[in-house]
């Protein structure tokens, strides 16, 4: 009998993904492994072209490997179809990107009442969630603000906010302060922290040193291999 | 999720309503166009239906002028006739212009008819004052009549016409009746030729005696089962072929019945001939509205990419943008609808005939603009949901 203490948090072995290039096919990620424990904060640090980004489609299961073994939450997800997916992602995953990707027509509640809407919560329900989320980073004054009337730092609130509000297994978060000042960035910093002290998961990448040694740990990528530590030749 | 659907896809409608309006212009057009038509053609062919029936139905109007040794019919192919199944009288035409005296009076141009008993039983209308003919009139010959408004006018000024003498070729009437004025739409009515001073009907059977009539040229023949008509036609023309001996061209029958279907089939198909044509605006439109679902879908592509990252499955997105294109179609089609009923109400006003509102035009109206919306909406929504999630985000 196994239990869910037995089975992995976060689990990575042997991912490879290849992409057809003419008739060659290209390596991009080779043999990576990776285990996660729950509530660690993961910095992936890597510059670009080292294959982090599709590493972290597939950690984010917006992309399956083409060999290897990931295991979510206790689950195999490199075989799941594209729905099965989708349910996944709305569950597990809290998606930070860089540039915010929140919709513009839709002020800042609607934007964060999104992923509950395909995970199926009534109006009242979400609304709330929605609201809590907001106050949660700091936003309660900003409910009905246009993405277009806030600052940027702002937008990455909402967007957190937004990656919270389903209770995810894990947040991850790709530049997170790619598009934010030194002083903002530092903020959202300090925010992802908190939540990492209140026990979120959370696997950030970037290219920046400087933003990678916030988390608790950090691995490197470099040419689709994985190395663990902070290497001395950034 | 249905409601979500539709939340969205209102909310995009709004964002972009110039975009929107254009793109539902087609559909407009094209509906209103098929409501008016249909709307006017069905108007149109009720009125002329109308002043058919007025013209008569159950009634069959039979022409006999017969061959150049029998000419017309004879008293007794008239009782033949009478005795065919479903026929519930006769009426003949006869009639000409005579003098007819009063009193010393002279009236040079009076019409003198020949109608059967038929026509009184018809025509309930028919008499204002005194008595219709009745059978016993036309089997006896009775020198009786009945004379209308006209001729009571210029012969008894002031004096009651029922029960005076008038005398028609020499021979003595009694004036039994006074005729109605005939109806206004009365079309038939109207093209009968009327002399000056007013028109008199004798029993015809009277008027044939009276001016040594052989043969009856025209002929009205009633039948009791309207549904029976062609039928009934057909037993006539047999007994109206043994009559003249399968002479050609000896007599023709009038079935306003028959008329009156080869009418409604004409109309029908016309209807069918311009809906057909205006569709081809709807399809113009349906295009517009695939056109514009395309571009919408390139340019929102980052918030597919994102929604589907955050969960949604193709199905939800396939259904956000098919509920897009439905809602903008159905828009169109319910304004179509709306303009096409004004726009034929105007036009009948202007052609002075009836406005006859059709539920059938409307249902078919809202039902294209809803098979235009989903078959054309469909492709793009298609292509919407089967973007990936990874490649649609990296455009932003």
């Amino acid at each position: 009998m196994t239990s869910i203490h037995e089975t992995p948090f976060f689990q990575m072995t042997d991912i490879c993904k290849s992409y057809r290039l003419g008739d060659e096919w290209q390596p991009v990620l080779k043999n990576v492994n990776l285990t996660i424990e729950k509530g660690e904060f993961l910095s992936v640090l890597g510059p670009s072209g080292s294959g982090k980004s599709t590493l972290m489609n597939i950690i984010g299961c917006l992309d399956t490997p083409t060999s290897g073994e990931y295991i979510l939450h206790g689950r195999r997800v490199d075989q799941l179809d594209e729905n099965q997916l989708s349910t996944l992602r709305n569950k597990e995953i809290g998606f930070i990107f860089q540039s915010f990707q929140l919709l513009p027509r839709q002020d800042a509640l609607s934007n964060v009442e999104l992923p509950l809407i395909y995970a199926g919560m009534s109006v009242q329900k979400r609304r709330q969630r929605a609201e809590e989320m907001l106050c949660r980073v700091g936003l309660e004054e900003k409910l009905h603000h246009m993405p277009n009337q806030l600052s940027g730092g702002q937008q990455q609130r909402v967007a957190i906010a937004r990656a919270l509000a389903t209770n995810p297994s894990i947040l991850l978060a790709d530049e997170p302060t790619g598009a934010l000042d030194q002083k903002t960035g530092r903020q959202v910093m300090g925010l992802f922290r908190e939540l990492n002290d209140e026990g979120r998961t959370i696997i950030m990448i970037t290219h920046d040193v400087g933003i990678a040694a916030n988390a608790s740990r950090i691995v490197r990528i470099l040419d689709g291999e994985l190395s663990e530590g902070v290497a001395e030749d950034a | 999720m249905l409601k979500e659907s539709l939340r969205m896809s209102l909310s995009n409608i709004k964002a972009n309503k110039m975009r929107s309006f254009l793109t539902i212009l087609g559909i407009i057009i094209g509906v209103m166009a098929i409501i008016a038509l249909i709307t006017v053609m069905e108007s149109a062919t009720g009125e002329v239906t109308a002043q058919f029936e007025n013209l008569g139905t159950g009634k069959v109007t039979v022409q006999a002028n017969g061959t150049p040794l029998r000419r017309g019919l004879r008293e007794t192919d008239l009782k033949r006739i009478e005795a065919l199944d479903n026929v519930s009288g006769i009426s003949p035409s006869l009639s000409q212009n005579i003098s007819v005296v009063w009193n010393g009076q002279l009236l040079e141009d009076v019409t003198v008819k020949g109608n059967g008993y038929a026509y009184f039983r018809k025509n309930l209308n028919a008499v204002e004052k005194g008595r219709p003919l009745v059978p016993v009139d036309f089997d006896q010959y009775s020198r009786v009549c009945l004379i209308d408004s006209d001729l009571a006018h210029s012969l008894f000024s002031g004096v009651d016409p029922l029960g005076q003498q008038l005398l028609v070729k020499g021979i003595r009437f009694t004036i039994v009746g006074l005729l109605a004025d005939p109806d206004v739409d009365d079309v038939m009515s109207q093209m009968q030729a009327m002399g000056e001073d007013g028109s008199l009907m004798m029993p015809y059977t009277t008027y044939m005696r009276l001016f040594g009539v052989k043969g009856v040229t025209g002929l009205e023949v009633y039948v009791s089962d309207s549904d029976r008509t062609n039928d009934t036609v057909e037993d006539l023309e047999a007994l109206l072929d043994e009559c003249f001996n399968y002479h050609d061209g000896s007599y023709s029958v009038i079935n306003m019945e028959g008329l009156l279907d080869v009418m409604d089939t004409m109309m029908g198909l016309m209807t069918n001939l311009l809906v057909g044509i205006a569709s081809i605006a709807l399809l113009v439109g349906g295009i517009g509205i695939m056109n514009m679902m395309l571009v919408s879908v390139t340019e929102r592509t980052g918030e597919i990419g994102l929604r589907k990252a955050l969960g949604a499955k193709p199905r939800s997105i396939q259904v956000q943008f098919l509920m897009e294109s439905v809602i903008l179609s159905l828009l169109g089609g319910i304004v179509g609808v709306g303009l096409g009923l004004f726009v034929s109400k105007i036009l009948s006003n202007m052609m002075d005939i009836a406005f006859v509102f059709s539920p059938g035009a409307v249902a078919l109206g809202v039902g294209f603009s809803l098979a235009v919306g989903v078959i054309f909406g469909w492709a793009p929504a298609r292509k919407a949901s089967n973007l990936n999630p990874i490649d649609a985000l990296r455009s932003v």
